[in-house]
């Protein structure tokens, strides 16, 4: 080889190297940066949306009786709500820099115990929910953009399309309808069967069943994750596959594939390794950006399937008008997701170095 | 598939089921979460069903009937002027034990003077706990009407009202009366803890508390020393399920006993199903277009019954409730006491519609607007859709009805203030008591700002209205509720729609369950066969 090149790219990835942590470090540091003024934003927005909704919590409460003007300024007043609305915002931003969420106006709970309390159970079910759509998504994608073209890449990409487009509700009711009251093999709603009682350890009821040692708990709570894990996670699926099999279909058409074709490896070498691992890059990114589509998702599979979790939660807060509930819910939960984001930023690099120097 | 299914069967039953068979678990399928735990502070019918095993009042409602009958009060005397009522409380109750608190006396005075003082007294130390809006305390009139309550002794409250008020029995038998431990308040207040009163609850009734998980599950187990005897179940859980297509798979298979509140559009599956009664009664509400008399032309009786004649109740109920209504005649439904049975509604007319407005000089038509409320109430599943009926009906009179409508508190204001000609709106009773639903037409609640939506101040019926109030003879009552609904029905100030119609779904192994028409759902008197 000729040593002018050999130097220069010797040269070029000393720098690269030295980019490298450089770079990385600024990457977090300006992402968390950005994340201040992103809570800012959502908290304002949050706080001004759930004010324009119309009707205060207090009269939303009242039925056909209403309230004398006397008792409504009174609870108006204790709540704060007849300051002026900016002042009202600059006293929540100074209880949030206290770490304090208020307290929900419904419940008189505090709002970061109420969350502590539902948001495992969303977490566990989401969590099963995506990894039933990786486990059979990338699959799926990978063996429709193998067999392009075949009848089994059409049937695989016609049933992703069609859960894609899958209304969750009729769709949970649906696989309540058949597998719970026909079929009777999973149970109608719940994360497990009442007979059991024990108490709330982590919150997760994969592991507290585990924990609390009872016969059969953990199966009970198995059975009754199934459901909603499907109807939650049939869209994120679809998405996998489908991103999946474009994906592949790029990458399977690159000169390095060909070349590692004509090397004579194996054929679950090239797919397996070579192509998949380049193709997971924007299928990293739609998983990452699933995460708000699982959250959307989640409220409506808590609600059908009595899961406690922090959708109806949040939807009821809405309908209340408890304006701490949904404030503090929104931004803890957008919180969460900002942090998964990152993370999955991170993860780019970790898949592919050309990312990681390219920042 | 099969072996899986058989499995999870084999080790449900080794696990679960064989203790189920010991004790009796009665489950109910609750259409959501309580806010708290104390009938005197919160409001919604879900957060009162949750709350109810665990307390009594002085008085209570036998169950399925809305009669008053003695509870914490074994019995009790009313002056001759019906200013003082004195109330003999039962010997020996005790209240339940809970994680944090055990009991060490039994029932007495001072448990009703806290539990009155706190809603009633701001200096009282738990006033302002929790919120502190005793909504109901302060919708009944309490404040105004209660003058003192004081402690006899131990066993003896007499309670001495401003005025006398035959309903007030029967306002004592609501939720917000509950009798709450005035020694676990103290006990608490000590701790620091005075909100714990509200979310974890020791009262005196047929259940104690074990355990709350939002959005999840409630749990009771029956109170072994309840006064009137154990309940015949052990365990009481409320599974709480949203949605009532779920609720209703949930008892089709068994998961859960007894639920409230189906979807309409299960109704005549949930009838089919041989192991499940489908039970029923009329609601206790009224849904109700008001004619607003003080505004040209619905002055003129005339024109009210045209209007009358004119809308096709049956339609409504038909295409609106869907078999979920039955037409109302009366203010009252026919579940209360009082109710004029006598009256014969008007019928669907249109002819003579046309004949009383050309009486009234009318016959080109006139134009009014037509108010309909922007939310689902009990009594009306959707006003939009209602009054859009009314106004096709009303076309046919060349009545040009312009539909309004706002935000449901600014809605209910303007209402009351009297802004409308026609406006709809409706009632769900308290306490079953006739007056509870009368007053909406009485002259008191005609002013602006009050709840008579009619406007509409009859002296003969306010006279009789305040009679009833004065007299504790039941049946001397009933004649002048009556009368008073003759009155009405001749006069017209509102035309009635329909009360709902209640359905629960219960399965056919649950025994001695009643549907209250209250609309409270309670669990004291069942048993599992």
């Amino acid at each position: 080889m000729d040593p002018r090149f050999r130097g220069d790219d010797v040269g070029r990835r000393k720098n690269r190297l030295g980019r490298h942590g450089h770079t990385m470090l600024g990457f977090i540091i300006r992402r968390t940066l950005l994340v201040v003024p992103t809570f800012l934003a959502i908290a304002f927005l949050t706080f001004v949306a759930i004010r324009l909704v119309p009707g205060d919590p207090i009269e939303v409460r009242t039925g056909e009786r209403g309230i004398s003007p006397e008792r409504l300024a009174e609870f108006r007043h204790q709540l704060g709500l007849d300051q002026p609305v900016w002042k009202q915002f600059l006293d929540y931003l100074w209880q949030l820099a206290h770490g304090d969420f208020g307290t929900s106006i419904s419940t008189h709970a505090p709002v970061l115990s109420e969350f502590a309390t539902l948001f495992p159970a969303t977490l566990e079910l989401a969590f099963c929910a995506m990894v039933f759509a990786v486990v059979l998504g990338i699959p799926a994608g990978v063996i429709a953009a193998t067999r392009r073209g075949t009848f089994l890449d059409y049937s695989l990409m016609g049933v992703a399309l069609t859960g894609f487009s899958m209304p969750i509700f009729w769709w949970g009711l649906l696989l309540i309808l058949f597998f719970s009251v026909n079929l009777d093999l999973t149970p109608v709603s719940g994360r497990i069967d009442l007979l059991y009682y024990f108490e709330p350890v982590t919150g997760f009821m994969l592991i507290d069943s585990l924990l609390s040692d009872q016969d059969g708990a953990f199966l009970s709570a198995v059975s009754h994750l199934i459901l909603p894990t499907i109807v939650l996670g049939t869209i994120p699926l679809a998405t996998i596959a489908r991103m999946t099999r474009s994906a592949m279909l790029e990458v399977l058409g690159e000169d390095y594939v060909r070349t590692a074709r004509a090397k004579g490896l194996s054929p679950f070498r090239v797919v397996g390794i070579h192509a998949l691992r380049n193709a997971l890059i924007p299928v990293v990114t739609v998983i990452g950006l699933q995460v708000g589509a699982l959250m959307a998702g989640a409220v409506l599979t808590e609600y059908i399937f009595s899961w406690p979790g922090i959708g109806t939660w949040l939807i009821e807060s809405i309908q209340r008008r408890d304006y701490p509930v949904l404030q503090g819910g929104v931004l803890l939960i957008s919180g969460i997701v900002i942090v998964i984001n990152i993370l999955v930023d991170l993860l780019y690099g970790v898949l592919n170095p050309r990312i990681r120097h390219a920042r | 598939m099969h072996k899986l299914t058989r499995l999870l069967a084999a080790t449900m039953l080794v696990s679960g089921l064989a203790t189920a068979a010991e004790a009796k678990t009665l489950v109910y399928c609750a259409e959501g979460s309580p806010e708290n735990f104390n009938p005197q502070i919160n409001t919604t019918g879900t957060s009162l069903d949750a709350a109810r095993p665990a307390f009594n009042q002085l008085v209570q409602f036998e169950p399925g009937t809305t009669n008053v009958v003695p509870g914490l009060a074994e019995k009790w005397d009313v002056s001759a002027d019906g200013l003082e009522v004195t109330f003999h409380l039962r010997k020996g109750v005790k209240f339940h034990s809970v994680k944090g608190f055990a009991p060490t006396r039994d029932f007495n005075a001072d448990d009703v003077l806290f539990s009155f003082n706190r809603q009633w007294k701001d200096d009282n130390p738990y006033h302002k706990v929790s919120g502190g809006a005793y909504d109901y305390f302060n919708d009944m009139g309490m404040p105004d009407l209660i003058k003192s309550i004081d402690k006899v002794d131990d066993y003896t409250v007499k309670f001495t009202l401003a005025r006398p008020e035959a309903p007030f029995l029967a306002n004592l038998a609501m939720d917000f009366a509950t009798i709450l431990s005035a020694e676990y308040a103290d006990a608490m207040l000590k701790a620091g803890t005075p909100e714990q009163v509200d979310q974890v609850p020791v009262g005196t009734g047929p259940f104690s508390f074990v355990a709350y998980q939002k959005d999840a599950v409630i749990r009771y187990k029956a109170f072994p020393d309840y006064w009137a005897g154990k309940p015949k179940i052990d365990d009481l859980v409320f599974a709480i399920t949203k949605d009532p297509t779920a609720r209703w798979a949930k008892v089709q298979k068994g998961e859960c006993h007894i639920m409230g509140y189906p979807n309409p559009a299960d109704l005549e599956a949930i009838g089919k199903d041989p192991n499940v009664d489908l039970m029923q009664q009329a609601g206790l509400n009224i849904g109700y277009l008001a004619f607003n008399v003080t505004k040209k032309p619905f002055d003129d009786k005339r024109v009210r019954l045209a209007v009358t004649y004119a809308i096709d109740k049956d339609a409504i109920l038909k295409d609106v409730y869907l078999g979920a209504g039955q037409p109302a005649k009366n203010l009252i439904p026919p579940t209360i006491w009082g109710y004029n049975d006598k009256i014969v509604d008007y019928p669907h007319d249109v002819e003579k519609a046309k004949e009383l407005l050309k009486e009234a000089g009318l016959e080109n038509g006139f134009e009014t607007d037509l108010w309909w409320m922007p939310v689902q109430r009990p009594y009306n599943p959707n006003a939009k859709r209602v009054a859009e009926i009314m106004q096709a009906d009303l076309a046919k009179l060349n009545i040009k009805a312009n539909l309004v409508s706002y935000e449901w508190g600014e809605y209910r204001k303007r209402l009351q203030a009297g802004e409308h000609q026609m406006g709809q709106l409706g009632w769900t009773g308290d306490n079953g008591d006739p007056d509870n639903f009368f007053f909406l037409l009485g002259c008191d609640a005609a002013r602006p700002g009050g709840q008579n939506l009619a406007k509409w101040c009859n002296k003969d019926f306010d006279d009789k209205l305040k009679q009833a109030r004065r007299i504790t003879d039941k049946a001397e009552r009933t004649k002048l509720y009556e009368e008073m609904q003759v009155i009405a029905h001749d006069e017209v100030p509102v035309f009635n729609i329909a009360h709902s119609v209640v359905f629960e779904p219960v399965r056919k192994e649950v025994v001695g369950y009643k549907v209250s028409p209250l609309g409270r759902h309670e669990f004291t008197d069942v048993d599992l066969k």
